[in-house]
């Protein structure tokens, strides 16, 4: 491994991202349109986003011995600010409602939610004795915007209901995903998505890094640089840095801009440093997407579409758009989301489960993929 | 440095390159001498590109075996491809780097000192005729402009065996004789050039020795004097439609 080669073809990279207008448009535009555009229609800046509250419907089933927790929950509820408690006596009249549109959502409590949580309390470190349980949530799939608030709205009133102010436990009886502690009636719609814009931007990687191959190998210039003795690893190489400069790019630049558009991230200074860490290792995954890509089809043009199969399972289910259940696990770009909701909406600690465990799945995801990439490419993704 | 130099730049013995049905390089066999320019000529479909292809470490031949200024190119190539430049058939360049960035580009490659390489592409540039356009995006570049930046690309490194796959095509004549300087500058340097060109005349004045090969097999090699008088030709042409036919082929 030489650095001149490498070093050399990282430039030539780097000078093709901003010398080609579609590249230059894919990495480094598209990002601040998107931040902006959802900035100032979801954001803190316009007076009117500010006061938008929900109104949530409650089904009580709780049937358990202990009736204070369904009780804290809809006082946890009704304390955000932002939505506002409609009380059901059974499921299909809020349903009906929700249907009509009466309502934004509504959560259904189990008839063993208490007992879910005493057993939790009881036992905090034996999940063998704990009652597991799932609260029921139906949400207005007609509205983006609900769909992105709501959810964690609840999963944060649920968690900081029940487990307090240090709910960073990884397993719990009851189905929570990324809790948070942040009081919601100072944060706008924005502020929830500002997360998946990180990985959002990231994603695209997968399209450039496969047309970067694709192209250069249907104009002869790969196999000019095999006639060099430049191996291909130095090839790939050069590749990851300059795809990683330009995820740090990305990062920085969707940063700045969520700023200006009034996202007040709770991140310190090491808070940041890793949603750049994250955010690398989901550009190393997306690299080896995009040589996997690469490798498939022969074209450039079969290759920008073949690596949508890529970006939009990761865009869909792992970014700011509103993911069905627990489906977003399957894509990397949900734990960088995840992760960074903790991180800059609650302003969790970086030693948080949670946030390693994110972290930890992240790499390992990207470091396989990678690796996947390679040999793929290496067999399938040559002349 | 040549290890164990034996005065030859290529030696091939009994190479074979087969595609499925298609034998490309049929039992090939012959060798350059180190500062030689040798012509390597064929129709379409010969054969040529497909043994310049093993030859430069790209391709992995059938059977048979081939040394490149003394390195085996299947066992060694990284060696061979320090010591070779290749121009392809196709020019290969990349359009969003000027002409300068280009040539720089694949002396970075090559691992050239910085100062050596800033010269050298200079000089290369002004030989070329890309001086006043070595700024500008070689995309913007006309079809002849490409041609002469991809030649530099292949001799920025100064390499001791240079493959030229018919480097004139598409050129003007005064493009065309400022290659032919440059090959004459690198046979008046003791380097090593195989010419591969469908301009006869061409390889004519500046091969030192000539291959003819069809069909994968080499049918005739030696000067283009010695063949013209063994056929009784009057010039290098009609010993190539001699030995090879006047029947179109296609490209395989």
């Amino acid at each position: 491994m030489r650095a001149q080669r490498v070093t050399a073809l990282v430039t030539k990279e780097l000078k093709k991202l901003v010398r080609e207008p579609a590249n230059l448009f894919m990495a480094l535009i598209f990002p601040i349109v998107m931040t902006v555009a959802f900035g100032a229609a979801f954001g803190g800046l316009g007076s009117g986003n500010m006061d938008a509250t929900y109104t949530v419907g409650i089904v009580d089933l709780d049937a358990s011995a202990n009736p204070v927790w369904a009780e804290a929950f809809r006082e946890g509820i009704s304390d955000t600010g932002v939505l506002i408690v409609r009380e059901y006596e059974e499921n299909e009249t809020a349903h009906a409602d929700l249907l009509q549109g009466k309502i934004n959502a509504f959560v259904i409590l189990p008839e063993d939610f208490g007992d879910s949580v005493d057993s939790f309390l009881a036992h905090p470190a034996d999940p063998a004795l704990w009652i597991n349980s799932t609260l029921g949530l139906a949400v207005d799939q007609g509205s983006m915007i609900i769909g992105a608030v709501v959810p964690p709205l609840i999963q944060q009133v649920l968690a900081v209901t029940i487990f307090g102010e240090q709910a960073l436990t990884l397993a719990l009886p009851l189905s929570i995903a990324a809790p948070t502690q942040v009081t919601s009636s100072h944060l706008s719609q924005f502020d929830y998505m500002a997360p998946g814009l990180f990985a959002f931007s990231a994603i695209f990687i997968t399209m450039l890094v496969a047309q970067a191959f694709s192209t250069e190998r249907e104009q002869g210039l790969l196999r000019r640089i095999s006639m060099t003795p430049t191996s291909s690893s130095e090839v790939i190489v050069s590749q990851v840095i300059s795809n990683m400069i330009t995820g740090a790019t990305q990062v920085t630049i969707v940063y700045l801009f969520s700023g200006l558009m009034g996202f007040r991230a709770q991140a310190t200074v090491a808070g940041i440093a890793y949603a750049f860490v994250i955010v690398l290792f989901l550009v190393l995954c997306n690299v080896g997407f995009g040589l996997i890509t690469a490798s498939l089809v022969k074209s450039s043009g079969a290759a920008t579409g073949l690596s949508f199969l890529f970006i939009l399972p990761q865009m869909f289910l792992g970014t700011f758009v509103p993911s069905m259940g627990g489906i977003g696990r399957f894509v990397p770009s949900y734990y960088v989301t995840d992760a960074l909701t903790s991180l800059f909406l609650r302003g969790a600690p970086l030693s948080s489960p949670v946030i390693l465990m994110d972290l930890l799945v992240v790499a390992v995801v990207g470091v396989v993929t990678m690796v996947v990439g390679i040999v793929v490419f290496q067999r399938f993704g040559g002349d | 440095m040549l290890p164990q130099s034996t005065g030859q730049a290529i030696s091939i013995k009994n190479l074979v390159k087969r595609y499925e049905d298609v034998t490309a390089v049929d039992d090939l066999s012959f060798s350059v001498e180190a500062g030689e320019v040798f012509g390597l000529l064929g129709p379409n479909g010969a054969g040529k590109s497909t043994t310049i292809n093993i030859l430069s470490g790209l391709l992995e031949p059938t059977s048979g075996s081939a040394t490149v200024m003394g390195f085996d190119v299947q066992k060694e190539p990284g060696k061979v491809k320090e010591r070779i430049g290749v121009c392809p058939q196709e020019p290969a360049f990349f359009p969003y780097l000027t002409g300068k960035e280009n040539i720089e580009l694949m002396g970075n490659l090559q691992d050239m000192p910085k100062e050596r390489l800033r010269e050298r592409t200079d000089w290369l540039l002004d030989q070329v005729g890309l001086g006043e356009a070595s700024s500008r995006r070689a995309g913007k570049y006309s079809g002849g402009m490409v041609r002469r930046t991809s030649l530099a690309m292949a001799l920025v490194h100064d390499p001791e065996l240079a493959f030229l796959d018919e480097p004139t095509v598409g050129l003007d004549p005064q493009s065309r004789r400022a290659t032919w300087g440059l090959i004459e500058d690198l046979k008046g340097r003791g380097r090593t050039v195989i010419l591969t060109t469908h301009y006869i005349e061409e390889a004519e004045a500046l091969s030192d020795r000539v291959g003819i090969i069809d069909y994968g097999r080499l049918i005739a090699l030696d000067t283009p004097q010695a063949l013209m008088e063994e056929h009784g030709a009057e010039n290098l042409e009609e010993v190539f439609i001699k030995l090879t036919g006047r029947k179109i082929r296609e490209e395989v």
